[in-house]
């Protein structure tokens, strides 16, 4: 009886986050709305037209943003829940695009340029957060600034390329030719711009949520993230192997979104590819509370967020930034329950 | 134990009277006293949770006892924080130093002082630490970083921060568990310049041979309780151990064995194993131990002695320089600190079982089947819980370890490792504890203990060793022979 009440209020407790963090995101959007003189009716009708309010606005709106936000809400879930704090989704990504575009347009014929591109996505984006990895193994640097700053160091890398290397060819505009269509992700809805980078979405979500609960791998993840020092010492757990894995895993995921994200939507690359998915990215893997497949949900609200917003800038004047707002919202209301929950523990 | 009244009409630099203090169900002092005579070194004796670091702390302003007071130079004092004691001249250096590694020596000495708007000139501010380095001669560059200083330079600074402030109490928590042997006699040396300046030192301490060499009076603590208050001189070390380890009133009959079902072979040797800690002192210079199967080997040392030190190298989690260790395939190992290095709370005890396998654990995880082996130690132990799939952390104590035992134990393991196995436990979970050590040993596992309650070793030692300054000894189960193996005398 007494564990039944116990799981009853644990769930309660669960779901009580995303309850306050919506009605926090309705105030602000109000509070926006308002502040700035525009008409609240209007804007809501804008922002609903634009998430959920047809059926093209949900399949090639709302889930096409909920894609590379699903993705890499994996990708920093994955690092969390090892005890890496990884902050460079957004790094990995942008190297997984460059990789992907770079092989897109390196005249590989017909199917192949996708089961090359993709792959490559994938390597470049592990390899990028390995440096960060190999920086704490081996120096002792602190991935959360590591990883910041090779965001950086991403972020000039694509604007180096698109204005050199692979820049179009009459050399004018900082981006590079569109890719030719072999090397576009199929759709999954004819008339719709969803691509096949959200089915491989979903499909990770399981295989992670699989992985952390079943696999020998996801369980050792698990431990470093839950308790090193316990898992060093009475699991003969190598925490630093172990977290260098984790490293790799979550980098080759961001680096994915990135491959995906050029071959399923923008077709090339150019600066600003990302609209800081990467951090927004942060924000769904916490609301999802690190769980894989909570972040297939978190995914699709920011997705839908975002792609209202960019309806209501256009249709009734609404500055698109309060998304930034509400995310950082997302992050701090997170931290304060985690925190007042932990708070309110009883430890014997 | 006799309470000696101040033998001489020195006044008292700090007193303090029948001071009391409990939280929540521990009461960590019972109306214990301490005088301290101006101009005197005078040490603070008394095990692990015996009340003295607490009472220093409240000597020093950092809570307030529940009955009792406390008089400086005479006056009585209530504080309200410790800028209060700093301001009647009591002064702390505590054991975990308390610095800002990225600044500076001079600015960590001048932290804390004047408002919170007034500027800080950098240039008057080492002046002054110079000044003050100079008059206490402790030798310290004012613009060293705290972070890159040696951890003995580290604890001069701590020194002399209390000293900016005029203390002319000066208390010192453990002051040489983190140094070497010249830096100690480099430290005893200046405190004993220091009290002949006429100013006054308390020296926290378990070191019961140093404290009768350095100092002037010996006070030791005991449960909460002043159970000695002597001049130095007039105290031998064995009465000073009787009066810390307490009266042999519970010593349970030692057990009779039949040594024919000792192993006939070692189960663990530990052959000339050396031990280095990580700034280089050595830990153990060069051990022998060897531990059959059906027997407990009690290994007791005062703090720092080695002990941890060999029986992580038993346990196969601290890898010796030098020397050979050998261990059976299947060991249990029960680490002193459960929270830390045993399990991890909020998982459920499925998953804490699981853990010790999750280094050599391949493929897919047989959660039935390590929900069956849970079950089946939680039966075997006697752990209290009404599922297996509840938190860890949701267990009393006693449950808990008796699950990190019932975990440790599974798989019929050669040998078992264990550190402090009681501690923080009531009565009925250790007796329990205990007794699945015996059953453990009964069933021919090598059992090997340590625990700083030598009460508890001697009630469930088969045969003892006593590690001192990073040597093992053989000694006999007996108390007074244990008590000066511990303190080095043959």
């Amino acid at each position: 009886m007494t564990t039944h009440t116990e799981h009853r209020s644990h769930s309660w407790r669960q779901l009580l986050p995303p309850v306050v963090v919506a009605a926090a995101v309705v105030g602000v959007i109000v509070l926006v709305i308002v502040a700035g003189h525009h008409d609240l009716a209007q804007s809501f009708q804008a922002f609903w037209r634009g998430s959920f309010g047809s059926a093209y606005a949900f399949w090639s709106a709302t889930l096409v943003r909920a894609t590379p936000l699903t993705l890499l809400g994996l990708a920093v879930a994955l690092a969390f829940r090892s005890g890496v704090m990884n902050i460079g989704a957004e790094g990995q990504f942008l190297a997984g695009a460059s990789a992907a575009s770079a092989l897109a347009l390196s005249g590989i014929r017909g199917t192949l340029v996708l089961w090359v591109a993709v792959p490559a996505a994938i390597l470049a984006g592990a390899l990028w957060a390995a440096i960060a990895g190999w920086l704490k193994r081996r120096f002792g640097v602190l991935e959360v600034i590591s990883t910041l700053m090779l965001n950086f160091v991403a972020q000039y890398l694509v604007s180096y390329l698109v204005r050199g290397p692979l820049q179009e060819p009459t050399h004018v505009y900082p981006q590079t030719e569109t890719f030719s269509t072999s090397a576009h992700l199929p759709l999954l809805i004819s008339g719709q711009r969803l691509h096949l980078g959200y089915a491989i979405a979903l499909v990770l979500a399981l295989a992670l949520w699989w992985m952390f609960r079943s696999t020998a791998l996801g369980f050792r993840l698990r431990a470093v993230g839950a308790g090193p020092d316990a898992a060093a010492s009475a699991g003969h757990v190598v925490v630093p192997r172990v977290m260098f894995t984790a490293f790799l895993l979550s980098g080759a995921i961001a680096g994915l979104a990135g491959g995906v994200e050029v071959t399923g939507v923008t077709y090339a690359l150019y600066e600003g590819i990302s609209p800081g998915f990467g951090y927004t990215a942060i924000a769904v893997a916490l609301l999802a509370r690190l769980h894989p497949l909570a972040v297939i949900g978190t995914g699709i609200f920011f997705g839908a967020l975002e792609a209202g917003a960019a309806a209501m800038q256009r249709d009734a004047g609404v500055p698109f930034q309060f998304v930034a707002v509400v995310e950082a919202l997302v992050v701090l209301g997170v931290i304060a329950l985690e925190w007042s929950r932990s708070r309110g523990e009883v430890r014997p | 134990m006799v309470i000696a009244p101040t033998p001489d009409a020195t006044p008292l630099a700090l007193s303090l009277r029948d001071i009391s203090k409990r939280f929540g169900a521990t009461q960590a002092l019972d109306r214990a006293t301490l005088d301290v005579r101006r101009g005197t070194l005078h040490a603070l004796l008394g095990e692990n949770g015996a009340g003295k670091t607490t009472l220093m702390r409240l000597a020093f302003g950092m809570a307030q006892p529940d009955t009792g007071t406390i008089q400086v130079d005479g006056q009585l004092c209530v504080w309200r924080s410790s800028a209060d004691a700093l301001r009647a001249g009591v002064g702390m250096v505590h054991q975990h130093f308390l610095l800002v590694p990225a600044m500076t020596v001079a600015e960590n000495i001048s932290l804390g002082r004047g408002g919170m708007f007034s500027g800080f000139d950098p240039r008057a501010a080492a002046e002054r630490v110079a000044a003050l380095v100079a008059e206490t001669g402790l030798a310290i560059d004012p613009a060293a970083r705290a972070g890159e200083l040696p951890v003995g330079a580290q604890q001069r600074l701590e020194i002399l921060k209390a000293l900016s402030h005029d203390a002319r109490v000066l208390i010192l928590d453990e002051p040489t568990a983190v140094l070497s042997p010249q830096e100690t006699q480099d430290l005893y040396a200046w405190l004993r310049r220091f009290v002949e300046s006429g100013r006054t030192v308390v020296l926290i301490t378990h070191k019961v041979r140093e404290a009768l060499q350095i100092a002037d009076d010996i006070t030791v603590l005991r449960r909460g309780r002043t159970v000695l208050q002597v001049p130095a001189k007039d105290a031998s070390e064995i009465e000073v151990l009787a009066a810390l380890l307490g009266e042999a009133t519970t010593l349970t009959a030692p057990h009779v064995r039949t040594p024919a079902r000792l192993s006939a072979v070692p189960v663990l040797t530990v052959d000339d194993v050396r031990v280095r800690d990580s700034r280089g002192t050595d830990r153990l210079t060069g051990v022998k131990v060897r531990v059959f199967g059906g027997e407990i080997l009690g290994v007791a040392g005062v703090e720092g002695a080695g002990q941890l030190e060999l029986l992580r190298v038993m346990a196969g989690r601290c890898t010796p320089y030098a020397g050979t260790a050998t261990r059976p395939a299947q060991i249990g190992f029960v680490p002193e600190d459960r929270h830390r290095d045993a399990v991890i709370g909020a998982w459920t005890l499925v998953e804490n079982f699981a853990l010790k396998h999750a280094g050599t654990a391949s493929g897919t995880m047989a959660w039935r089947g390590y929900a069956a082996r849970a079950e089946a130690g939680v039966r075997t132990q006697d752990v209290r819980t009404n599922s297996v799939h509840n938190s860890l952390a949701s267990l009393s104590g006693g449950n808990q370890q008796k699950f990190v035992l019932a975990r440790e134990l599974e798989g019929a393991p050669a040998a078992l490792i264990v550190e402090n196995p009681t501690r923080g436990l009531d009565v009925r979970a250790a007796s329990q504890v205990l007794d699945a050590l015996r059953a453990a040993r009964d069933a021919g596992v090598a059992v090997v203990i340590h625990s700083s309650d030598l009460d508890e070793l001697f009630s469930v030692s088969d045969r003892m060793v006593v590690c001192f300054a990073g040597t093992v000894r053989d000694v006999a189960v007996d108390r007074h022979a244990v008590g000066r193996a511990m303190v080095g005398l043959t």
